[in-house]
């Protein structure tokens, strides 16, 4: 099974040549790159400067590390250092800034911080420590959020006292709502997250569709990223727009249902402050109550429900496309991957770290 | 916000899987995933199994980005 | 017979039980011999080469190698790659009481076998041992001295526009091997260590390349970090190609779970080498021809210094900036 034929250099060199000719007499055209991931390896490709000038791919808000608010990141500290809990983190969280600190400074200080990459490793730490509360960062859009449901489904099973999720898992159709419903904004297409897509299927860019905005749903090989961009270039010049599934291969027209089912199993929607963006309703998920033994914000009472943004940081716009990360005035300057102001420079997709290592 | 690796299913116990791509093995729990045979291979995100992945859906994924070149491309 | 290393055996009758019984075997000292404060070497013609390096490694053992090994072959090929024949190293050991002896034993062994497949010697040491959670089992400092011969003029900062960027094997394999076998990430790897000592490997690029302008072995923070390191130091650019960059399936595979770049994963075994265009394909060859080269690659060149350091062209033909790892590589699922 090969991944490598979605790498093939000759197929890619024509998707290019064939975005060239499509782009051809369409006029200024700015494409939203939805998913951080796609940001990332944009990035990581070179893709940028290979488009004609006219095409513009401009990063959103789909990094959830980034739209986690400041002050979660404090509290997880603060449960560390002062509530003795072991934090089982996913490595993207590791060294975002929150208002006061981080979790890399909080180890430094003597906090017990274990890397996963899995939330069903964190009950491995809880059983290894059983003295400890183990407390997992369950940040993630739809396709962490099946991942933390098992999670806590089997901590549940197996009796666990000493395992909590502090959930911050944020949903992308409502910030698409948001997005979408911004007079501000000028996105002519969106390329759609494939990997959230195989949890919430085709069905859910419904309003897309009705505001007539092309969409694709693209994968993250680079012939999927360009077959993605060549096709909405197609239907904005055929002036036919629709959303496309242009990863069929991983995304079924009805997503991952058995996934949706386990998320409204243990969750439940909630209205959720994005970083940088403000309150989105129903927008988040949080634990059912009657997962409340399982639940670190009812638990340790450190429920986020503010936020704050350190002066000069333009994350928020960033996050919306409304500004390059050049533009912001603390870019390379006070805020670098080493001593990042905002999550955009930090985080492994913010849009600020993709220009900063891989440059535009 | 979606790193997700294909990776072939060679072993299962109950809800958990062995999986292994090119040298590389990990766990992928199957709860959301319930008809998963060894030898199928599985996106894998977080340690959870996300969907199925195989080689006649690839091999039409790609006719897929094929047709839209035959469409697309320069007369 | 000590079973277990205890802070009594970090001084006085400790330590000379620990030395006796130990230490000097395990190293290859004779037991009889006369135990100086320094080493005495006659002076050597040319230049000496200087290096100290500390390990730290967690596993102590892993796949393709261990703390021991590490040690030896860190501090030669440091000298390797300043063209110097390594003479001798030092070891100072930091020792975590409740080290278990065995262990210790074997660490020292797989030293002496590294050593003796390299022709240095062990010539002086020390040995410490510190309370129970304050060394992770065994830190190692190691010292080399090395004897450069007249007339190589081998820097970081000599790098000319022109000339050939060639790494000497296949990357990534000795940062996976280890985070692999650190066993909190929920993966296993077929990658082994490339742990090796160099200096032969040098000495038969040098041969055919006399004139090489840089060499540097690519440890922590891979691949990417001696670019930008040589690329500073000389005031270029140096641009690689993706498509030529040696990376096997193991670590491709491994860097797509965790999220990594193959460019920025430590080495054990491989270095950077800058070449006068005319000396690259002579090196190249030298390289192959050698057991420890045999993967060896041309994977860019330098030029003129523009906005960035380091930079590469994908394989979609775009180029992007290969970037200075972070301090610290974490694993994400974003």
């Amino acid at each position: 099974m090969n991944t490598l034929t979605f790498r093939d250099t000759a197929t890619a060199q024509r998707l290019i040549a064939a975005i060239k000719n499509r782009a051809g007499g369409l006029g200024p055209v700015r494409i939203m790159e939805v998913c951080g991931t796609h940001t990332m390896e944009i990035g990581r490709l070179g893709m940028r400067k290979l488009l004609p000038e006219n095409v513009e791919l401009v990063s959103g808000p789909g990094c959830p590390v980034c739209v986690t608010p400041a002050p979660y990141f404090d509290a997880l500290a603060v449960l560390a250092l002062e509530k003795n809990v072991r934090i089982a983190a996913f490595g993207d969280l590791f060294r975002v800034p929150g208002n006061r600190t981080s979790l890399a400074e909080a180890k430094a200080q003597g906090a017990a911080v274990d890397i996963v990459t899995s939330p069903l490793a964190a009950a491995d730490i809880a059983e290894q420590y059983p003295g400890q509360e183990t407390v997992f960062t369950a940040v993630g859009f739809e396709t962490t959020a099946p991942s933390t449901a098992a999670a806590v489904r089997e901590a549940v099973s197996k009796n666990r006292t000493n395992l909590s999720f502090f959930s911050a898992h944020r949903l992308v159709p409502p910030a698409l709502e948001a997005l979408l419903s911004d007079p501000e904004l000028r996105i002519n297409a969106f390329l759609l997250p494939g990997h959230v897509s195989a949890i919430i299927g085709e069905a859910a860019y419904g309003p897309l569709v009705k505001r007539k905005i092309p969409g694709v749903i693209a994968g993250f090989e680079p012939l999927d990223i360009l077959a993605g961009v060549l096709s909405l270039l197609d239907m904005l010049a055929g002036k036919r727009p629709s959303v496309k599934n242009m990863y069929s291969r991983v995304v079924r027209t009805e997503g991952n249902v058995a996934a949706r089912k386990l998320i409204d199993e243990i969750y439940e929607p909630c209205d959720a402050i994005w970083r940088g963006i403000g309150t989105l309703p129903a927008s988040g998920l949080k634990l059912r109550p009657r997962y409340a033994d399982f639940d670190a914000a009812r638990k340790f009472g450190c429920a986020v429900d503010i936020d704050e943004t350190p002066a000069g940081c333009s994350c928020g716009d960033v996050l919306k496309g409304l500004r390059r990360p050049d533009a912001c005035p603390l870019f390379g300057t006070a805020c670098t991957p080493g001593h990042p102001v905002g999550p955009c420079m930090v985080s492994s997709e913010g849009s600020c770290a993709a220009y900063f290592k891989y440059g535009w | 916000m979606c790193l997700a690796i294909p990776a072939r299913v060679v072993r299962i116990a109950g809800s958990r899987a062995d999986v292994e791509v090119d040298g590389t093995a990990t766990t992928a729990d199957l709860s959301v995933l319930p008809d998963v045979k060894v030898g199928d291979y599985v996106m894998v995100h977080a340690g959870l199994a996300i969907q199925k992945y195989d080689e006649q859906e690839a091999l039409d994924n790609l006719a897929l980005i094929r047709e839209l070149l035959e469409k697309t491309a320069a007369p | 017979m000590i079973k277990t290393i205890q802070l009594s055996h970090g001084s006085g009758r400790g330590l000379d039980d620990l030395l006796h019984e130990i230490i000097l075997p395990e190293t290859g000292m004779a037991a009889d011999a006369v135990l100086e404060d320094a080493a005495v070497f006659p002076l050597q013609k040319g230049c000496i080469a200087f290096t100290t390096d500390s390990f730290v490694v967690q596993p102590l053992e892993f796949p393709g190698g261990d703390i021991g090994k590490l040690a030896v072959c860190g501090t030669v090929n440091d000298l390797a790659v300043m063209g110097a024949v390594p003479l001798a190293l030092s070891v100072a050991l930091i020792l975590e009481e409740g080290l278990d002896a065995g262990l210790l034993r074997r660490m020292l062994r797989s030293m002496r076998d590294e050593c003796g497949r390299t022709g240095i010697t062990i010539c002086c040491g020390d040995t410490k041992v510190v309370d129970k959670g304050k060394a992770d089992g065994m830190f190692i400092t190691t010292s080399g001295i090395g004897v450069v011969p007249a007339g190589r003029d081998i820097s970081a900062a000599n790098a000319r526009p022109g000339d050939r960027v060639l790494v000497s094997g296949p990357l990534g394999l000795h940062g996976i091997a280890i985070l692999a076998a650190r066993k909190g990430l929920n993966f296993a790897s077929l990658a082994v260590s490339d742990c090796a000592c160099l200096h032969t490997l040098v000495e038969a690029m040098l041969a055919a390349a006399p004139h090489t302008h840089c060499l540097r072995d690519a440890t922590r923070g891979g691949c990417a970090a001696v670019l930008n390191e040589l690329a500073a130091a000389s005031g270029v650019t140096i641009s690689i190609s993706q498509d030529a960059v040696p990376v096997p399936p193991e670590v491709t595979s491994a860097c797509g779970f965790l999220g990594l770049d193959p460019l920025h994963i430590a080495n054990e075994g491989r270095f950077v080498a800058v070449v006068p265009e005319k000396e690259s394909g002579a090196a190249l060859s030298a390289l192959r021809s050698h057991e420890l080269g045999k993967g060896a690659c041309m994977i860019g060149f330098v030029e003129k210094k523009g906005k960035f350091p380091a930079i590469m062209r994908t394989a979609i033909g775009g180029t992007r900036v290969v970037d200075v790892p972070p301090g610290e590589l974490l694993p994400r699922i974003c």
